[in-house]
């Protein structure tokens, strides 16, 4: 297990390291020359030279900016005037995490027991009501998901906000905007799994104990069906993410995704560069994680170190 | 003596996609206190499904009980409810399955899967039942049963995972344990530990066995009386002398002669049964071994054939017994002939 | 139930051909694969609806006597009717012409893409997984270090780098999507090689390259259209999602991303905006998930020969 911890670690930090090196050589790429924008007051451009050490070498360059970079220094914006990279991400950061983490609750819950019901119904009308939702939800993008819920339930039917993200109320269509598509992915890898071991010996075995059916499915089934979610939890992340940068545009929600969009679309490299440095260090600590979380869980890759 | 269990005429068939597979066509037996039982027969035969009915462990659906009784010390296995079917499994009848590998759930401790059994059923305090299962983990040859108690099926040999198999089978003292071929997926060596480690069990305990299996080595060693299945049918029954030294049955000679024994003569060639068996989707209106019976008449492709007793447990079913039939090296007995079980 | 006489009982002995009767006509993987795919009606519905969509996007915008990018000040935001059959945009432009040009760009983009990352993703992953050793060691240590960057991070970058437009979506999201399928193949491949008939060749001394085309590719490539159709509808919400963002196709060029990102501003005014571009991304995303579903099993040997 050790052995497969600082494998998995190592793996990261060269991944990490690889990432901040791409945005350094893409910086250079950028067309014309993104620091010359007439657009700029002297103040940003002072504070950029002094970052990036403009006037310095290529190689003396890159040294300096994977310091910065490692030290948590993403620099300066290029539109606002005057604010860091960091304090954009840490005021914006908060609001994103909270609707990932809704979303991923939301997801995750709400997945785990439509897999289960269509499972334990299997071939029934139920069984195909789930499938129908699973396929639905994973044929519907975030954005189309999102302006449908607005339309319908803000609009409509003005049942909850379409703005804002004040109180309870103005988090549930967000949540369930960005988490629709992961519950449907989740709910479908949860029924084939569930499938799996409602077939399985042990189920067998479970029943001819004299186990009331109530007590096969939930401490032998749901526990051994449970195990493979787990390692759609990376991947799953990262599509939680993406969703929430259109998500926050649509429902004008303060959080990073809102400033990364913004930024795309008013050219603010250097925010956009930061934005993904932090996003992508995010990511490949959150499947780090993961990893060895379902390491942690599953009792056979726990103590022989090896992925089953 | 009483019989503990009873099987009359029983049919179970499956709905697949492809129609009805008749899986098991009207089977009778009985096992008495204290004997085992040997069901055997190749793949597909009907052997497991079989024994899983007694526990009503075949899922319906898909799977279905056209007809017949098991009567478990007089009540009807297949008019029960929920609940007292649950009383049934694992406190009065016992089950081994074939694959210790995956009958073990992964992610339980081997403790606690021993103790599921009483979940439900005896009240007991937790120390009592800790009790119980290491006591049970020392009978059936597990040493130390305190490491073992707390430790997952991952963790333990083939060998110990079907240990660890029987001692839920016999935990909740069962009268009956039923095994379905608690051998094929083990090594050798190991296979012969298990069985001995049966038969001994069988001793101490007084528990009557139905071992079901495709081995008639495994046979021979442990087995009272024997069933030999083809084709969803019991074709010949008696007990294992009878089968070995007076076979009356060509399938039951093709087994035979099939495996090696020590008087297998040097150069003499093993004799495989030629074919398959019979597709269960639309099965045969003669006796299921006809196409692959060197013995075949006219008669065995359009006509079920009669059951035919030949000592006081010896019964089987082929029209090679018929008074009509010619002289073959199957040797005629016959001193009742039966209606048609 | 025949009558029972003494002449019937003559042994007869075995009846071969009986013994070992099969049923079933003898069919090609091919055959079969194609014959379940029409037997499955959702999956042979949704390549009929992705055929339709595709004969469209081609001719759609040539017989109408619309352009889709000149606008109309007098017919802004008109609701679907007989001369607009999907109503017009904001600036007065022709829905349909637009939905079936955006038709055009999604899903060549979706294919192309696609496509491209399979064949890439196949040919390394097939030499990393049947040569294995040091081409292997190199090839999956690049894997690895890319498989840790989100793929979506690595396009927008260089999007935000290369610039806007088709050929530029389509080379940024094949930087990094061959991944997937290189993984894929390469543990397929290496399945596939140390298996028993693979051995079986070798030794009767099939050079490489004929093991590769005769036995390995056969195997691999219902797996790999499989995947291509699943990874479609993938690329065709990758696609929707940058345009969406800001950073594919930029106006008055148009897709399906575009036309939703419109149609969203309208969303409280107009919401057929929406609707007409939601159902056409929805529909054919359903109808390539769904051919996939249909394709996988079509192509899983334990399902053959079932009906």
């Amino acid at each position: 297990m050790a052995k497969y911890i600082v494998k998995r670690v190592l793996l990261a930090i060269v991944t990490l390291f690889v990432l901040a090196s791409i945005v350094f050589v893409l910086v250079r790429l950028l067309p014309g020359d993104p620091f010359s924008n007439p657009k700029m007051t002297p103040e940003i451009r002072a504070n950029l030279e002094a970052y990036y050490g403009l006037d310095k070498p290529l190689p003396v360059q890159y040294v300096t900016y994977m310091k910065n970079v490692f030290r948590g220094d993403l620099g300066y914006s290029m539109k606002y005037e005057g604010r860091t990279v960091n304090r954009i991400i840490s005021e914006s950061f908060p609001f994103s995490a909270d609707l990932g983490i809704r979303a991923l609750c939301f997801a995750f819950f709400f997945g785990i027991i439509l897999g289960i019901i269509a499972a334990l119904n299997r071939g029934k009308k139920l069984d195909f009501l789930c499938i129908l939702i699973a396929i639905i939800g994973t044929s519907i993008p975030d954005f189309i998901m999102g302006s449908l819920l607005q339309y319908f339930f803000g609009i409509k039917w003005q049942l909850l906000p379409v703005a804002q993200y004040t109180s309870f109320r103005h988090t549930i269509l967000p949540s369930i905007a960005v988490g629709f598509y992961t519950l449907a992915s989740v709910s479908r890898l949860m029924r084939s799994s569930m499938l799996e071991v409602v077939t399985s010996d042990y189920t067998k075995t479970a029943r001819a104990k004299g186990l009331s059916e109530f007590r096969v499915t939930f401490k032998h089934q749901i526990r051994n069906a449970i195990t493979p979610i787990i390692t759609i939890m990376g991947p799953t992340v990262a599509a939680v993410l993406t969703g929430t940068f259109v998500i926050e545009a649509l429902f004008a929600i303060p959080g990073m995704g809102k400033y990364y969009v913004d930024s795309i679309n008013m050219a603010d490299y250097t925010l956009v560069l930061g934005m993904t440095i932090f996003y992508g260090a995010f990511l490949v600590i959150a499947i780090l994680i993961v990893d060895i979380l379902y390491g942690i869980i599953d009792p056979r890759i726990r103590l022989s170190g090896k992925k089953a | 003596m009483e019989n503990l269990l009873e099987v009359k005429n029983l049919t179970f068939s499956f709905h697949t996609y492809g129609g009805v597979v008749k899986a098991v066509r009207d089977v009778s037996f009985e096992v008495r206190p204290g004997e085992i039982l040997g069901i055997v027969g190749e793949s597909g035969c009907g052997k497991s499904v079989t024994s899983s009915c007694i526990m009503r462990l075949n899922p319906e659906p898909p799977g279905f009980f056209e007809g017949g009784e098991i009567l478990y010390k007089g009540n009807d296995v297949l008019k029960m409810d929920k609940k007292a079917l649950r009383n049934i499994r694992g406190t009065e009848i016992g089950f081994i399955f074939q694959d210790p590998m995956t009958s073990l759930n992964p992610t339980m401790r081997i403790g606690k899967q021993i103790e599921e059994v009483f979940v439900g059923k005896k009240n007991m305090s937790a120390a009592e039942k800790k009790q119980k299962a290491l006591e049970i983990l020392k009978l059936v040859g597990i040493s130390d049963g305190e490491r073992r108690y707390k430790q997952y099926p991952h963790e333990l040999s083939g060998g110990m995972k079907q240990r660890v198999m029987i001692a839920i089978a016999l935990v909740g003292s069962p009268s009956i344990v039923i095994a379905d071929e608690p051998t094929t997926s083990l090594d050798v060596t190991i296979e012969a530990q298990i069985l001995d480690l049966l038969k001994n069990l069988q001793k101490t305990l007084g528990t009557s066995i139905i071992l079901i299996t495709h081995d008639l080595g495994v046979i021979a060693k442990l087995c009272d009386r024997v069933l030999v299945m083809y084709g969803g049918k019991v074709v010949e029954r008696g007990t294992v002398d009878e089968i070995f030294y007076e076979t009356a049955h060509p399938y039951t000679k093709g087994l035979m002669q099939s495996i090696a024994r020590l008087d297998t003569a040097k150069g003499e060639k093993l004799k495989p049964i030629e074919g398959t068996p019979p597709d269960l989707f639309s099965p045969p209106v003669g006796c299921p071994f006809a196409a692959r019976c060197e013995y075949c008449m006219d008669v065995c492709i359009d006509t079920p054939p009669e059951t035919y007793t030949l000592s006081e447990e010896h019964k089987t079913c082929c029209w090679l017994q018929h008074e009509f039939a010619p002289d073959t090296d199957i040797k005629k007995t016959v001193i009742k002939k039966g209606e048609v079980e | 139930m025949a009558e029972i006489t003494r002449e019937r009982f003559k042994v007869i002995g075995k009846n071969t051909k009986s013994m070992e009767s099969i049923s079933r006509p003898n069919i090609g993987y091919w055959q079969d694969a194609w014959r379940r795919i029409r037997k499955n009606r959702i999956a042979f519905f949704s390549l009929c609806l992705i055929g339709l969509y595709i004969l469209l996007a081609i001719f759609a915008p040539m017989f109408s006597q619309y352009d889709y990018s000149t606008q109309n000040v007098n017919e802004m935001s008109q609701s679907l009717s007989s001369k607009h059959w999907f109503g017009t945009d904001a600036l007065g432009r022709d829905l349909w012409v637009r939905s079936w040009m955006g038709a055009r760009v999604s899903l060549t983009i979706g294919f192309a893409a696609s496509i491209i990352n399979a064949c890439i993703g196949s040919i390394l992953g097939g030499i990393s997984g049947f040569y294995g050793g040091k081409v292997d060691m190199l090839i999956q240590r690049i894997v690895d270090v890319l498989y840790g960057i989100p793929s979506m991070i690595v396009t927008i970058l260089l999007m935000v780098v290369i610039g806007n437009g088709v050929h530029c979506l389509i080379i940024a999201m094949c930087m990094v999507g061959w991944i997937g399928s290189c993984r894929f193949v390469r543990g397929e491949v290496l399945k596939l090689r140390e298996s028993d008939f693979v051995a079986a060749a070798r030794i009767l001394g099939v050079p490489d390259m004929v093991i590769i085309i005769k036995h390995i590719l056969p195997n691999v490539m219902g797996l790999i259209i499989t995947n291509l159709t699943m990874a479609i509808p993938g690329a065709i919400f990758q696609e929707a999602f940058l345009s969406y963002i800001g950073l594919g196709i930029k106006p008055p060029g148009c897709s399906w991303g575009v036309l939703a990102k419109e149609g969203i501003a309208q969303l409280r005014i107009h919401p057929y905006q929406v609707v007409v571009p939601a159902v056409l991304i929805c529909t054919t995303m359903l109808a390539l998930n769904l051919l996939g579903d249909g394709l996988r099993d079509a192509f899983d040997p334990k399902l053959r020969g079932t009906e």
